[in-house]
């Protein structure tokens, strides 16, 4: 059975309704799954792949959009007219029945002409069991059994009543490392013996790459890339894919395109013709250095392991995001391990570039701050009355997601109330979390409540004077607020008008500040094809 | 483990409810157990320096009392019929409680106020609303003024019914009683049954759903074998409570224990009070040794069937 999702969405709203904000489990979801296919929605926690499978099976509805299984529509259908199986992450097998009573369940409420005999339901129960290779172990308690027989035993039911598509979520999550491997050997056979269309969730990279026909990468709700392993694999479109596919993973470089070539600090490592100059991410493949004594890339030599049919090697790069960038190269290779410096050629198809774009504002007139974003150095820099004030380093989102994490942590009530509000909290520095939190609980109390899909950004840094300077920007319903205080931030909002933008601040007073331009961080992260 | 030097640390900070223990629990049972071997023991004759001899007379005395075999029938009729009805009460109401959303929490409030009123109050209250005031058998009747059970029962045609007065018959004595018991039970019961119920992994409703169960089949093969260990502890303290039903009889009675004080509704407990009060500190020793064993009996009976019942 094909399954398509066609524009599927789910807005949870937020526990508190005081506090307001809604999160967005599954953002506009299109895709389409193959008749009697495996396959496999990755992402890290919490970036709506249970929701997605939970919306399939029917026990959650999408907020909005549809769900077909072949031609039928079965968006509105309860989860029992679906025909669908659904395997629960700690399996869900009750504790009080045998093995065979859990099987034979579903089967027992069936009704009308559906209704089993006896003996056909001990026949699809044994058949089912057979399947799973579990039809010993039929009169035991769940209690009873291994993690990986609970498993089976789960599965056995999930599939007893012939579903159209089999849902599983987690299936190897609370297993050891040794049954995880066999167990997902077990679930491909599965699939392949029953036919049966088959998507699984999981965090596990590996997990998914190693069974199933097409993968589903996703983030924060959104759609990421799918394809089939190999394919996703050899040309993310993203760096996020990127980096979340592949053990060891990616080693990542900040570079530049600078007259047709990929620079890596001072190295020219790639061709890029036609690509304009422009600040990147150079993302290797561990596969894809090659040792050569006249090697583009100059790396400083830190220890080489020997794995027998494969050697990695282990060097530094000051403009790699890892202190340390991990290479395998084959055996035959002999490196000398008393060099202080090793050289590499990339190998075009394992490299990747990414755009390095940011959201920039840049405000002026009226005698008032203006922020320029200092591309070179990915700095924000605040030019008051022609002098310029050093903002600090903006964070790419993985920062941002480590703040907020460190905001949950804290019992500061202020900071949960920031992060409850699904805001991002944008700061120079994770060091410096405290005092801006500190400012937030200060002015935010006071103020009224944020309303709509509010991004917040917040930068601090010092000025020359030693003083501490924050910025605050957002982009709230496709208009821009921006402010150099994060108390006004909240008052004002800006619109956009010819060209330009137009900030008012709510209390009804006017300013327009025209010069306003907004660089659009769209395709931040995104791959450019060579 | 505490430290041997640090030992006797551990053994003063236990020291006051072992001694409170001691004096309050342990000694009295004791005391019990020697009483009730004590022939005809009083406390006033020994007192006066009277020396008892050691035999059985006194269950001897406690089985051939003719009110005693009434006190019995009524303590075991009334446990045998107030903890199916009420244990099954309680677990329809904390099902629904637990399924609803918004009144959810002022019921819970309403359901629980039972268990923080006092019972003898209860008891008064429910005499008042099973009253009758006037002549039930004069011909006709004469009926001054009627509870407020007749007067609901008037409504559909129902003769006003002696429940609680001189002359009232004992199934009508009992229906209160049961009704009382019932009522004044369920708040813990659906409290346990409640928590019971919270605690239960929603994943199995939802596998139940994807599998299309009807609520009924879900009540039957999931709620309740899943419950099974709080309604087994239920109905093992609901046993145990009903064999000492007491002050639910003297609140709607008195301490007659009966429509005009004719001790028709005596209890096991009853008889215990009874015996202390007329200085037959022996025999009442027995009888609560009596008691003790019913107990005993029944919960290891309970225990028994549950090892079959309570999944887990």
């Amino acid at each position: 059975m094909k399954v398509v999702l066609e524009n599927l969405t789910k807005v949870f709203p937020s526990r508190n309704k005081k506090v307001g904000g809604e999160v967005t489990a599954v953002n506009d979801f299109t895709f389409e799954i193959p008749d009697g296919k495996l396959i496999g929605l990755l992402g890290p926690s919490g970036c709506g792949k249970s929701t997605t499978l939970y919306m399939i099976s029917g026990l959650q509805k999408p907020t909005s959009g549809k769900i077909y299984f072949g031609e039928d529509d079965i968006t509105a259908l309860s989860p029992e007219n679906r025909g669908v199986g659904l395997v629960f992450q700690n399996y869900a097998l009750y504790p009080h029945m045998t093995v065979k009573q859990n099987i034979l369940f579903p089967l027992q409420n069936l009704k009308g002409e559906d209704k089993l005999s006896k003996d056909e339901m001990l026949k699809r129960a044994y058949d089912a069991a057979k399947l799973v290779q579990i039809d010993e172990l039929m009169d035991r308690k769940p209690s009873e059994l291994s993690g990986g027989q609970q498993q089976r035993v789960a599965i056995a039911r999930a599939l007893v009543k012939m579903p159209r598509v089999l849902l599983l979520d987690e299936p190897l999550s609370n297993l050891d490392a040794r049954l995880r491997l066999q167990t997902r050997e077990e679930i491909r056979r599965i699939q392949r013996e029953t036919q049966i269309t088959t998507i699984f969730v999981t965090h596990d990279q590996e997990e998914a790459m190693s069974i199933s026909d097409m993968i589903v990468v996703m983030k924060l709700g959104v759609l990421q890339q799918i394809g089939a392993p190999q394919d996703v694999y050899d040309s993310p479109e993203n760096l996020f894919v990127a980096k979340f596919l592949g053990t060891p993973p990616i080693n990542v470089f900040d570079g530049e395109v600078r007259d047709g070539k990929v620079y890596i600090g001072k190295d020219a490592i790639l061709d890029a013709p036609g690509v304009p100059d422009q600040y990147v991410f150079v993302g290797v493949r561990p596969e894809g250095f090659e040792l050569a004594d006249d090697g583009a890339l100059h790396c400083e030599l830190r220890s080489v392991e020997v794995m027998g049919r494969d050697v990695s090697i282990v060097s530094a790069n000051p403009a790699a995001h890892t202190p340390i960038i991990r290479s395998i190269v084959d055996a035959d290779n002999k490196v000398d391990i008393t060099a202080s410096e090793v050289r590499f050629n990339l190998k075009p198809h394992k490299t990747f570039i990414f755009a390095k774009e940011t959201i920039t504002w840049s405000l002026g007139s009226e005698g008032k701050t203006v922020y320029k974003f200092d591309k070179h150095n990915q700095k924000l820099n605040a030019i008051v009355e022609g002098r310029t004030y050093d903002m600090g380093v903006l964070l790419t989102d993985e920062e941002i997601a480590k703040l907020e994490k460190q905001a949950q942590q804290s019992l500061n009530p202020v900071a949960k109330f920031f992060v409850k509000q699904g805001k991002k909290v944008l700061a120079a520095a994770q060091t410096k979390v405290a005092p801006l939190v500190n400012f937030i609980q200060n002015h935010i109390p006071e103020k009224p409540a944020l309303t709509g899909e509010f991004t917040y950004k917040l930068a601090m840094g010092k000025n020359s004077e030693g003083n501490t300077l924050y910025f605050a920007g957002g982009v709230s319903d496709g208009k821009l607020v921006v402010t150099d205080d994060i108390a006004n931030a909240i008052n004002l909002h800006a619109e956009i008008v010819d060209g330009g933008y137009n900030v008012y601040y709510l209390d009804g007073e006017t300013k327009v500040y025209p010069e306003i331009s907004v660089e659009n961080g769209e395709n931040h992260e995104k791959r450019i094809f060579l | 483990m505490v430290d041997s030097k640090h030992k006797w640390k551990a053994w003063l900070y236990l020291s006051p409810a072992l001694v409170l223990l001691a004096i309050f629990t342990i000694y009295p049972i004791i005391n019990t157990i020697r009483l009730a071997f004590l022939e005809d023991y009083n406390m006033m004759a020994a007192i006066n320096g009277k020396v008892f001899e050691f035999g059985f007379k006194n269950f001897e005395k406690v089985v051939a009392y003719r009110g005693f075999t009434t006190c019995l029938k009524n303590t075991v009729l009334l446990c045998v019929l107030t903890v199916p009805i009420s244990t099954i009460l309680a677990l329809l109401i904390a099902v629904a409680l637990n399924s609803i959303g918004p009144l959810r929490r002022f019921l819970q409030t309403i359901y629980f106020l039972p268990y923080v009123t006092n019972s003898i109050a209860i008891g008064m209250v429910f005499a008042a609303m099973f009253n009758v005031v006037g002549n039930i058998s004069a011909e006709p009747p004469l009926i001054v003024t009627a509870g407020i059970i007749n007067n609901f029962l008037g409504l559909f045609g129902v003769e006003p019914i002696n429940w609680i007065n001189v002359g009232s018959p004992y199934w009508a004595n009992m229906t209160v009683m049961v009704v009382y018991i019932v009522w004044n039970a369920l708040p813990f019961k659906i409290l346990i049954l409640l928590g019971g119920l919270q605690s239960v992994n929603k994943q199995y409703y939802d596998a139940a759903k994807v599998d299309g169960t009807s609520r009924a089949r879900v009540l039957r093969k999931i709620t309740i074998p899943l419950l099974s260990p709080m309604i087994a502890y239920v109905v093992i303290t609901g046993f145990i409570g009903g064999f000492k039903e007491y002050s639910s009889i003297v609140g709607v009675f008195g301490e007659g224990m009966g429509p005009g004080d004719n001790l028709a509704l005596n209890t096991m407990v009853g008889y215990i009070y009874q015996s202390l009060e007329g200085q037959h500190q022996g025999r009442a020793s027995a009888a609560a040794l009596i008691l003790f064993a019913i107990i005993l009996a029944v919960t290891l009976i309970n225990l028994q069937v549950s090892k079959k019942r309570v999944h887990y």
